[in-house]
């Protein structure tokens, strides 16, 4: 096995749902030890939700709650009673890097807070993240990604002029602040070796959500325009959209940007007549005309699979890809060959398919060996090998609940 | 190092040879402290074209999608494929820490500047090589756009309305998505290096950009076979029998706008008490009166008949409606009530938890005559100085003088001659 970019880096995490998760296991999957505390009592929610294997709910069936812990360590640990604290003290002495993405003042009433960290491990990388950062009017905001979303000015951008906005069902802010603190996190480990400084970071999702939207923003700063959802148009490319094709529920995105793939795209279409009417011959004809242009492409590729657009088109150099849905992302063969999905056998839920990170490093590749762990399955390797515990030590934590084992929540989130 | 202020890659020099498909990671690289050098072809950059525009005046020097993705770095041209570029340009990998480029794959290599090639001019060096689908594989060379990419990656068939198209998101994300990863995967390999000297390529795929950001697709359709879709303003929710099939609607309208605000309650204690205030607050108004002694936290999505939650949905429209976005957003900020507006560019602009984090950092543009405010940096860093960008944009070949002059020590007459070769 290639050596690991993260070799030796120790990371624990106090981190539940997405985000936090997500920054541990950037980390993770390039050799850092990650060690996650959890505890039975108060389950990460993202354990109780759908969807389980088989249908079976409980906290070692919930899938999605194992989706963000490839290659981490999980432990089973009360930090409301004082003795689960002095075992998390323990866990921040050993560690490099702490990640926690609480609620703000909850880390602070374990004494687990930055200030408390430091404390133990005065060169400590503390990071907290959340929805709206750790000060402001809105800093205790519970909500979830597609609340950000929305609040960050991505719903009003998204859906059709005529109906309502559409919300974010993916959270899209979730999914840009882990990779951006991920990396800040790195450029702080090297800022301490170096300067023999820690570090606390405060990363608000929503504030990372905003610079993706920097284009939309600074067209209202500057020029007053408040920009509205319209579809899949573009505001310079004619034809752009989504056109229906055969079978159920089937779709292929088309996009042109110039003269070329225009061109491209009549061949492809076999020239018909309308292409060489005056108002689809030029680019501002076919922007006036969009709606009659959306038709006609689409009564085009109705007739064919979304697979064989994407095939034609792509041969005569035309942008244009499948609208893959679910199903398509297991069997396409690009992600294939970047080996997106690793299908790992997980304890309870065996074989179950993670993802790998988006890019591939050369000399040190990601290595994804080990699939999420369950509550607590870790206990043991940590809590002896890493922490330095005794048998009879661990046996006591057992008995008094510190290291806990059952849970009485509901095993289902309710909402 | 240019003047940059302190911070975590102060002292680290990066190339960027990218167009728009990687322009953000360059810029990233450059908020935390790097000195970019933004190289372009002779005549400006293509992204140079993308609007929106400065007043809306269609001009190379005055897209606000440039001045946003290029804040923070200098610039030169140089034109690579001549033989006198070519030569310049492994002068300054020489000296530099990072080569970011977004070209097709192949095309550095056919150029004789691969990895390979750049590895010999200097072991340390690390290249990002951002693009579409990655650097092999069937679809390598697929032409690629925006929409086709985020419907590549999974993301258009997350939103979308049942009786229309699906929808993408409504401001480009994928060639962000792409530079986000490209700085992680930048900084993993800056450790590796700094730890061991050894520098190597880093190859990114947009396309898996964006299906890391498709959750819950993967995993609903891997355990439960499901395909997941967009279902206009609500999110489905799938019931074992004799439950019918719930539409959870996620936006409301009110009295100016649209607000997020699922109605919930529940395990999640903040779910039941922030129902349970707004519930209240509309008892107080003579409205929602049948919901007074409704039991919030027995409340459950999964078994409560279709047409009972429809009701609680129908009157809770009925309340928002007679709220603006602003009375609502005080609820959330003063009574953890988990209700935001759905935004407009204005309403983010405005926010008052961005003004009281002081997210917004103004850049001077002296050639306009004024200062334009940019997002900042979504990380506060102990220790280090508020993130301030320390330069607008370049302008076409801006720095050419200072770093050809300056650093490479080419001549007057030099730089004459490189000029009518069209060479810079």
């Amino acid at each position: 096995m290639a050596k690991q970019a993260l070799e030796g880096v120790k990371v624990v995490e106090f981190t539940w749902v997405i985000v936090g998760p997500a920054i541990g296991r950037e980390l993770a999957s390039h050799g850092a030890t990650v060690v996650r505390v959890e505890c039975h009592r108060r389950p990460d929610m993202l354990r109780t939700a759908m969807p389980f294997k088989d249908g079976i709910t409980d906290i070692n069936h919930g899938a999605f709650g194992m989706f963000y812990h490839t290659n981490k360590k999980s432990i089973s640990l009360d930090l409301n009673m004082p003795k689960g604290q002095e075992v998390a003290r323990r866990l921040v002495a050993w560690a490099d890097v702490v990640i926690e993405s609480m609620t703000p003042g909850s880390m602070a009433a374990l004494g687990l807070d930055y200030k408390g960290c430091k404390k133990i491990k005065p060169d400590i990388i503390y990071c907290s993240t959340t929805q709206m950062g750790q000060t402001g009017p809105l800093a205790r905001f519970g909500g979830f990604g597609a609340a950000g979303a929305a609040y960050a000015g991505f719903s009003h951008l998204t859906g059709w002029p005529d109906r309502d906005p559409l919300p974010l069902l993916n959270n899209q802010p979730d999914h840009i602040a882990p990779y951006l603190t991920a990396g800040t996190i790195i450029g702080a480990l090297l800022y301490r070796r170096k300067t023999g400084k820690g570090m606390y970071l405060d990363n608000s999702q929503l504030e990372s959500a905003v610079g993706f939207l920097a284009p939309v923003i600074l067209d209202y700063m500057v020029n007053g325009h408040i920009a509205c959802r319209k579809g899949n148009r573009d505001p310079y490319m004619a034809p752009h959209g989504v056109y229906p094709c055969r079978g159920a529920d089937r779709w292929v995105a088309i996009a042109i940007s110039n003269e070329e793939e225009w061109e491209g795209l009549c061949c492809v279409m076999g020239n018909p007549e309308w292409t060489r009417e005056p108002k689809f011959s030029t680019v501002l004809g076919r922007k006036e005309n969009e709606e009659e242009l959306d038709r006609l492409i689409g009564d085009w590729t109705k007739d064919y699979t979304a697979e064989q657009i994407m095939a034609m088109t792509q041969d005569a150099g035309v942008p244009c890809g499948v609208v893959q849905n679910a199903e398509d992302l297991f069997s396409d063969p690009q992600l294939k060959h970047r080996q997106h999905l690793r299908f790992l056998e997980q304890k309870v839920i065996g074989r179950m398919a993670f993802e790998a990170p988006a890019y591939h490093l050369s000399k040190t590749p990601n290595h994804i060996w080990k699939a999420a762990p369950c509550l607590g399955e870790d206990n043991e390797y940590v809590y002896k090998e890493i922490l330095g515990y005794s048998e009879d030590e661990i046996a006591d934590l057992l008995a008094e609940g510190v290291i806990t084992t059952e849970t009485d929540v509901p095993s289902v989130l309710t909402f | 190092m240019a003047n940059q202020q302190e911070s975590l890659l102060s002292g680290y020099r990066v190339l960027d040879l990218t167009d728009e498909k990687g322009l953000l990671c360059g810029k990233l690289l450059g908020d935390l402290g790097a000195d970019v050098i933004k190289i372009e072809p002779p005549g400006g950059d293509a992204a140079r074209n993308i609007g929106p525009f400065y007043k809306d005046i269609p001009h190379p020097e005055k897209s606000l999608f440039w001045f946003f993705t290029n804040l923070n770095k200098r610039g030169i041209t140089l034109d690579i494929e001549t033989p006198d570029g070519k030569e310049i340009f492994k002068r300054l990998v020489r000296g530099a820490d990072f080569v970011i480029e977004s070209f097709e794959p192949g095309y550095m290599g056919s150029l004789s500047l691969g990895y390979e090639e750049l590895e010999k001019v200097n072991p340390r060096i690390i290249m990002t090589s951002i693009t579409p689908f990655g650097q092999g594989g069937p679809y390598a060379h697929y032409k690629a756009s925006d929409l086709v990419v985020e419907a590549m990656g999974g993301l258009v068939r997350m939103f979308g309305e049942l009786d229309r198209p699906p929808n993408r998101i409504g401001a480009p994300q994928v060639y962000f998505l792409g530079g986000l990863h490209g700085f992680t995967g930048s900084m993993l390999a800056h450790y590796h290096r700094e730890m061991t000297g050894e520098g190597q390529h880093v190859g990114v795929s947009c396309q898996q950009a964006v299906a890391l950001a498709t959750p819950p697709v993967i995993v609903v359709q891997d355990i439960m076979g499901f395909s997941f879709r967009g279902l206009g303003s609500s999110s489905i929710y799938p019931r074992a029998a004799p439950h019918e099939m719930l539409m959870l609607r996620l936006h409301y309208r009110c009295k100016d706008g649209h607000v997020f605000a699922p109605l919930l309650g529940g395990a999640q204690a903040g779910m039941v008490k922030s129902t349970r205030t707004v519930v209240e607050k509309a008892n107080r108004e003579g409205m929602m009166l049948e919901l007074k002694d409704y039991d919030w936290k027995a409340h459950d999505t999964s078994t409560i008949p279709k047409e009972r939650y429809d009701r609680l949905q129908e009157l809770w429209q009925e309340y928002l409606l007679t709220k603006t976005k602003a009375e609502l957003l005080k609820w959330a900020a003063e009574e953890e009530v988990l209700i935001l507006p759905v935004s407009d560019a204005k309403d983010t602009v405005e926010s008052p938890q961005l003004a009281a984090r002081e997210f917004w950092v103004e850049v001077e543009h002296p050639e306009l005559g004024e200062a334009i405010t940019y997002p900042g940096w979504p990380i506060k860093m102990s220790g280090l100085p508020p993130y301030q960008p320390q330069r607008r944009a370049p302008l076409i070949g801006e720095h050419n003088k200072e770093i050809y002059e300056g650093e490479l020590s080419l001549s007057k007459e030099q730089l004459a001659i490189l000029k009518a070769h069209g060479v810079i």
